[in-house]
């Protein structure tokens, strides 16, 4: 390595690592992008739904970015950092634009203009989509973009390579990462003047999510118990509708309540009709009658708790885990749009949704938190509809989502900052690319001024972590235990859903940390079946074991520590938000003599909208009380609904306010 | 969460059987390893091989090690899980088992034809990828920077962009086109697919002259026979038939213009 030109690591070929790869390339510096699959498979592919941001049809209504930008703090209970929350929203309807440009094909209205749906956490149709593939169609058009740059020679791509360490020099400064090649099984170093991790959520740690097979948080943990901090690894999101697999719990987009679809179960308890069979009056739609606002589209863990509180009092569909997600009664040309989520259900389970009712359960989803990370302030000039000081990051800024460790960035979702305690449908997607595009060009603007490049470091820096690393297969090859990686991890992942998902208490998660504890002795003690040196994916996968148990146990200490409830971390041992203790963002700093988590507590500033209670205009009812209320709530739709400040009472605004007028068009 | 599936009584077999041809890499000898599994209803091929991988034990009672095969998103969106199964080339995650197991009660694994073998069933399609470097399928954008809307589109043209967009590069119309060798030059449909889609786009059509030259060179859309094949065996719909023919006629009228133009 003679050349002095700077270099940038990106790890992770999902929208955030691709944006970022674009953006700096288009900047002028030459980006190595690594990844375990060719990234044009990344996991963004998943993401069904669509992509939030303020446009004109609902600027006219009355809706603004800043609006977005208060949905998304009231979504997150105000555990968001709020100036990266106030440029992502307002960079929103640009980012849209570029993908547009970029050739996405977002369905379209007869004129010609893009279509637009409504989706959880808002009143207002400000939701772009296509089809309901949009992930992949996003991922698509930055693949091609990024391959674009790579033809042209500003990216160079390590696809089927493993992320294993980041290098770090003896003042703490990231300067590039140990990598294995995933077929021939070298480990080589990379160096760089600067390293983004891109590398997405945790989901395997709970075994069976709706996440893809690579997303491990193994290199989320690598860099952990290398230094870097964790923020929030609690926060953990789990979807209402998923439909349980053997392999993996499929997602059931949020779009289909989005254009209609309702949630039910029968009235009466272990009602064995077929579901089709069923009147609407012995229908309880649970959501549309406690939300009468929101309906079916209150936010993503406020869902879940309804669908898990309502099957552990036995009205789940046959008494069992299971709720309706009903699109059957949508129109023709809207079922249309929902066509690729529909067409996976039929697939995988061989009922048609378009004519039965589709059984679903909630599965976890979606990491908000992750590596921690850090950004400048920098106040803006306020657009049409802020309604207070505009506060965002710092354009540029070499800082911005830096994580504790310079030089080592982290953007997408393994990056704690947007999301808060829940994330909202179609904002991650937004949240990912809009990392890699705003803060692409601060990572930029570091590796222009550094003062001793990479390129100029001793081998031996490197050196010394290849060995480690090499040191680690050994070990892992030679081992001649008596337990087998894969039963650890269903071990694990199991242990962890059922105490760490959807109710956490004291009790249940103390026995899981005691497990894990268990789990780790049991590591040191396991033999892989694979031991040969080609394409061993059973190496790579006892070794990311080791790694998803550290993570495991961040979260599981974070969420026993949190002694409150907050969006998706819900305690029935402490039901209510604390924020006098805890409106705060929980750090897990790994130490190394102990192995184990060390929790600390960080302010969350707020220097936009303060903190309201989130309600989201719940009303009490049962399924034995809904029928009488039902009458009334069809002469009083509404509620106290979407509200900017605790004071105002019931500002309703647009008309199409809940599910159930939506499904009677 | 907990799977929320109950067992149903089945009138199947405790087990079944899986035959996965094994190859170490390439170059070297390929072998067949029989497993018996324990079977339940709703499994899908994936959910078979992890759990052979887990416990990689032969039927004769022999410990080999786990086979190798290329997954990630699980839910027919990614392409990567592509293999032979009971003959068909299909995804893996969204094959079920009970669709497919027949009389013999075997599931029989093998990767696919028409690429270098990795290791099992793992194979390298990077000429897929390649194809599409080469026809340049991106739109050649401004950059990044804010430069308003794109084009205006009709909800019909988005529709067929739609449709060509959704090919997740997985070679299924690949291993079955019988124009499409190993040690040919032929593109193939998934990238001809993918000329159409960016030739359709107000932007994307800037580059269409390169892409059609591409089509007219050696291993271009000539080759292609019209077996048909290639429309059967996508799992995503895509309209590969009906792209190769729209892209045969803008190969036709660019080589014509190009004849008088020069260019």
């Amino acid at each position: 390595m003679a050349t002095k030109q700077p270099r940038v690591i990106v790890v992770g070929g999902g929208l955030a690592g691709l944006a970022a790869s674009v953006r700096i390339a288009e900047a002028g510096t030459p980006v190595d992008l690594f990844s375990m699959v060719p990234v044009r498979r990344s996991h963004s592919v998943c993401a069904q739904g669509g992509i939030n941001a303020t446009n004109e049809v609902a600027r006219q209504q009355g809706y603004s970015e800043w609006m977005h930008m208060d949905e998304t703090l009231y979504g997150g209970d105000f555990l968001n950092h709020q100036p990266p929350v106030y440029d992502m929203t307002h960079w929103a309807p640009r980012i849209i634009d570029l993908l547009d440009r970029a050739g996405v094909p977002f369905n379209r209205t007869s004129e010609g203009r893009r279509d637009l749906r409504k989706f959880g956490g808002s009143l207002f149709k400000r939701t772009h989509f296509s089809g309901a593939t949009t992930g992949q169609q996003l991922l698509y058009a930055l693949d091609e973009q990024t391959r674009r740059h790579e033809a042209e020679g500003h990216v160079t791509k390590y696809e089927f390579w493993e992320f294993l360490w980041p290098v770090l020099d003896d003042d703490g400064v990231c300067r590039g990462i140990i990598a294995q090649d995933m077929r021939t099984m070298e480990i080589r170093s990379f160096r760089a003047d600067a390293v983004i991790m891109a590398t997405g959520g945790c989901g395997a740690i709970f075994g069976k999510s709706t996440m893809s097979v690579i997303c491990t948080g193994a290199a989320a943990a690598r860099c952990y118990r290398a230094g870097a901090w964790l923020g929030n690894p609690e926060m953990i999101q789990v979807h209402p509708t998923a439909i349980p697999g053997e392999d993996k719990c499929r997602l059931m987009s949020e779009s289909a309540r989005g254009e209609g679809g309702r949630v039910w179960v029968p009235r009466k308890q272990g009602d064995d009709r077929k579901p089709t069979d069923i009147p609407d009056a012995e229908r309880w739609y649970f959501l549309e009658e406690r939300y009468p606002a929101y309906g079916n589209l209150v936010p993503r863990d406020i869902a879940t708790r309804e669908i898990f509180n309502v099957c552990q009092e036995g009205y789940g569909v046959g008494g069992g885990n299971m709720v309706y997600l009903d699109v059957s009664h949508l129109p023709d040309e809207t079922k249309h749009k929902l066509d690729g989520i529909l067409e996976i259900y039929e697939k995988f389970v061989g009922d048609n949704p378009r004519k039965v009712p589709m059984k679903i359960f909630p599965a976890v989803h979606y990491s908000m938190g992750g590596m921690y990370t850090i950004y400048a302030t920098e106040e803006k000039k306020p657009v049409e509809g802020d309604e207070g000081q505009a506060i965002g990051m710092k354009f540029g800024d070499p800082t911005n989502m830096q994580t504790n460790i310079p030089g080592l960035y982290a953007f997408g979702e393994v990056n704690y900052q947007y999301h808060g305690a829940t994330r909202l449908g179609a904002n991650a997607l937004l949240s990912c690319i809009f990392d890699g595009l705003y803060c692409g060009l601060g990572t930029h603007n570091r590796v222009t001024n550094m003062d001793k490049p990479a390129a100029e470091l001793p081998d031996s820096l490197y050196n010394k972590y290849i060995e480690q690393e090499q040191a680690k297969v050994k070990h892992l090859s030679e081992a001649q235990g008596k337990h087998n990686p894969y039963e650890l991890h269903e071990r694990m992942g199991s242990e962890m859903t059922a105490a760490c998902t959807v109710v956490k208490t004291e009790e249940r998660m103390t026995k899981a940390y005691g497990v894990l504890r268990e789990i780790k002795e049991q590591y040191e003690d396991i033999r892989l079946s694979d031991t040969t040196s080609w394409t061993n994916a059973n190496l790579g996968f006892a070794r990311a074991l080791g790694d998803m148990i550290r993570y495991a146990e961040a979260t599981l200490l974070g969420s026993i520590e949190r002694k409150e409830s907050r969006g998706s971390h819900y305690r029935p041992d402490y039901p209510e938000r604390d924020d006098a203790k805890f409106h705060k963002t929980c750090i897990a700093k790994y130490d190394s003599a102990g192995d184990k988590p060390i929790i600390e507590w960080e302010d969350v500033p707020c220097p936009l909208v303060p903190p309201r209670a989130r309600t989201y205009g719940k009303v009490e009812v049962s399924a034995e009380s809904a029928a009488s209320k039902q009458a009334d709530l069809d002469n009083k739709p509404g509620g106290e609904g979407y509200s900017q400040r605790p004071s105002e009472t019931s500002p309703v605004y647009g008309t199409e306010t809940n599910g159930k007028d939506a499904s009677a068009s | 969460m907990t799977a929320a599936t109950t067992p149903t009584p089945s009138s199947k077999q405790k087990t079944f059987r899986v035959r996965i041809k094994r190859q170490e890499s390439q170059g070297t000898d390929p072998h067949w390893h029989t497993f018996d599994v324990p079977y339940r209803p709703n499994l899908n091929i994936i959910s078979v091989l992890q759990e052979i991988a887990a416990r990689p034990v032969t039927a004769a009672g022999e410990q080999v090690r786990p086979p190798v095969w290329e997954a990630n998103c699980l839910e027919e969106v990614c392409g990567a899980c592509t293999m032979i199964i009971n003959g068909h080339v299909r995804q893996s995650c969204s094959t079920l088992l009970d669709d497919v197991l027949g009389d013999d009660n075997t599931l029989t694994l093998e990767p696919m034809t028409k690429f270098p073998v990795v290791r099992d069933l793992a194979v390298d399609r990077q000429r897929m990828f390649n194809a599409l470097k080469k026809i340049k399928a991106w739109v050649p954008i401004d950059g990044t920077h804010s430069l308003g809307a794109g084009p205006m589109e009709s909800p019909e043209q988005q529709e067929m962009r739609y449709a060509l967009s959704r090919c997740m590069t997985c070679g299924c119309c690949l291993e079955a086109c019988p124009q499409y060798t190993k040690d040919n030059d032929f593109i193939g449909p998934a990238a001809i697919g993918q000329t159409l889609l960016f030739n359709l786009h107000e932007t994307g059509k800037k580059a269409a002259g390169d892409r059609l030259n591409v089509m007219m060179e050696p291993g271009g859309i000539t080759d292609c026979g019209n077996a048909q094949n290639c429309v059967k065996v996508c799992p995503k719909e895509v309209p590969l038939t009906e792209a190769i023919a729209h892209v045969g006629r803008q190969t036709t009228v660019h080589a014509v213009k190009k004849f008088f133009t020069g260019k």
